[in-house]
């Protein structure tokens, strides 16, 4: 039982709890705190698979920024605790069946997979550093990268034009 | 000794925290009477004077008091929330500072000689991993704000959140220009790069070419700390006390340390990424440097012991003697050349962050409060502009410039 292997289930079974916490929680904001432990619980993992930079920018730009803009908008809006409904049938009788389904899916190909064996040893990896990651995005990954930034920057603007005041 | 031998990283790390963390209590509880007695000398006041000579034992009551106050939470509060906010915003805001080098990692730890002994985590990553948990340090404010479920507190931690996001922004973007110029991301590598001298005698610190940066950082930090004249999430004169009104006691001392906490990381920044971190500002052909902390505690003591035959009566004489003989005593170990040699580079980090610490209570006794419009024009249009010109400047300047780091 190394340490690795140790954290490795303490953050998945935190990252799960966390997930199923956002469905649950009945208060929007808890619902959002329970997203922000799932975002560090996610970090955690993405560290012990020897990946500290995308952990940390995990961290930094989800847990950080987005999700305290989310908790902002729900604390500018005041949402009140929300109101339960009877699930709807469809969800009821085909999604329950078929998650179930996916779920025993990826875990049968994750036992069938060497990533499934690898649990837990993967910090024996060399960590990658910030060096190789910006090669890699800016030399072979260059094209998909500018796209993205173009399609933020394309919905910025679009926000602008929403927020706008009419004149 | 068994056990010491087989887990060095485990051990080292124990004893670097626990001795890290009693420094940092202390610092705090002190910070907090160097603020009080700075501001009053600004006002032409005395400050604290009656606790303990000059008012030394001012924290040690301060601390009791809060622990003994009644510890209030409102009926209508969110209790998850409430209770979650202080220990968010304090345990984060002294964890940030584990991953700060005190000294150079040349000197090792003590029967463990391949243990740094100056930095509790020196990781490849150290600037972003501190980013990250700064950056999570918000959501104590913001929770404290929602779940006290009153007006003033609700529209502290609105401002409060909105003013940190935004100056978040300006804050990482004005510190990319030195990770260009170091090349990396861990602390010691770009104190490292700051080595040498130019012309011999001015030391190759990034804020000479980074000043621009040094600039927007300094202005970004105080907002990000929420400090004067930043200070619109608590903003006395108009939201009583901001996100923490409701906070009573022990909890609300917490916010108040975090504060303090949050002041040493972007102190222990702006000394690391522009200041030399742990280099001395000297050339290293002055060999007399050497001798300059044990010479300062020395001529401390000196002052204290005129002060204690001059001006004190009484108990506070006694107290200032103990101070003296301790000051003195301090200064004569440092003075032995050994011990000189190590304690180099925390004496100058230090001396470097208390600098920084004394020029944010400066301000705050100087500077008057932003309007909350002003605040948010100047975050957005001004400041970011400005650190992201020096952004594209500084990565041109290392492309196609002359006179480049090699």
């Amino acid at each position: 039982m190394s340490v690795p292997f140790v954290l490795f289930f303490v953050c998945g079974a935190l990252a799960v709890a966390g997930a199923i916490l956002v469905i649950v929680a009945r208060e929007p904001v808890h619902s959002a705190l329970a997203l922000v432990l799932v975002m560090v619980a996610l970090a955690v993992l993405y560290l012990l698979l020897g990946a500290p930079f995308i952990a940390a920018v995990q961290i930094i730009v989800y847990a950080g920024a987005i999700m305290v803009l989310f908790v902002f908008v729900i604390m500018l809006l005041n949402a009140g605790a929300e109101e339960r409904t009877d699930f709807s049938r469809v969800a009821k009788y085909i999604g329950l069946p078929l998650g179930f389904i996916l779920m025993l899916w990826a875990a049968h190909w994750l036992w069938r997979s060497p990533v499934g064996g690898a649990i837990g040893t993967a910090s024996a990896t060399p960590a990658a550093s910030s060096h190789d990651l910006s090669v890699e995005l800016f030399r072979q990954y260059l094209f998909p990268f500018e796209a993205t930034s173009i399609l933020i920057l394309i919905a910025i603007l679009g926000a602008l034009v929403l927020a706008k005041r009419e004149e | 000794m068994e056990f010491i031998s087989e887990h060095p990283v485990l051990v080292a790390s124990i004893v670097k925290i626990i001795v890290l963390l009693v420094i940092i209590m202390t610092a705090l509880a002190y910070l907090s009477l160097a603020e009080r007695k700075i501001i009053a000398h600004i006002q032409s006041r005395w400050g604290p004077y009656y606790v303990g000579a000059h008012g030394l034992l001012q924290p040690l009551a301060d601390g009791l008091k809060f622990l003994f106050k009644e510890d209030l939470t409102p009926p209508v509060a969110d209790r998850v929330a409430y209770l979650l906010a202080p220990f968010l915003a304090f345990s984060l805001a002294i964890t940030a500072i584990a991953l700060i080098p005190f000294g150079p990692p040349s000197i090792p730890f003590p029967f463990l000689s391949n243990q740094q002994a100056f930095s509790v985590a020196d990781v490849s990553l150290g600037l972003l991993v501190v980013f990250a948990i700064t950056s999570m340090g918000v959501y104590g404010v913001v929770l404290a704000g929602w779940s006290s479920n009153s007006k003033y507190p609700l529209l502290g931690g609105l401002r409060s959140s909105a003013q940190m996001v935004s100056y978040e922004v300006s804050l990482t973007m004005s510190v990319v220009g030195v990770v260009l110029l170091a090349g990396t991301l861990n602390f010691n590598e770009i104190i490292r790069s700051q080595q040498g001298h130019w012309f011999h005698l001015i030391p190759r610190w990034h804020v000479f070419p980074q000043i621009v940066g040094f600039l927007c950082y300094l202005i970004a930090a105080i907002a990000e700390t929420n400090r004067i004249p930043f200070d619109l999430p608590e903003g006395e004169t108009e939201l009583v006390g901001g996100f923490h009104t409701e906070y009573s006691s022990f909890k609300f001392a917490m916010f108040f340390m975090a504060e303090y906490g949050n002041m040493i990381t972007v102190s222990c920044l702006a000394t690391i990424l522009f200041f030399g971190g742990w280099l001395s500002p000297f050339p290293d052909r002055w060999t007399w440097q050497l001798y300059l902390p044990g010479a300062g505690l020395v001529l401390l003591g000196f002052y204290c012991a005129y002060d204690t035959v001059t001006t004190m009566r009484g108990i506070a004489r006694i107290q200032l003697t103990v101070v003296t003989l301790l000051c003195l005593g301090a200064g004569l170990i440092c003075l032995l050349p050994p011990v000189a040699a190590v304690i180099q580079g925390p004496f100058w980090i230090t001396t470097k962050i208390l600098l920084f610490l004394f020029f944010y209570i400066w301000l705050r006794g100087t500077l008057p409060r932003f309007r909350y419009d002003q605040l948010m024009s100047f975050g957005w249009k001004l400041l970011l502009p400005v650190s992201l010109a020096n952004l594209v400047v500084t990565a041109a300047w290392l492309v196609w410039g002359w006179m480049r780091p090699a």
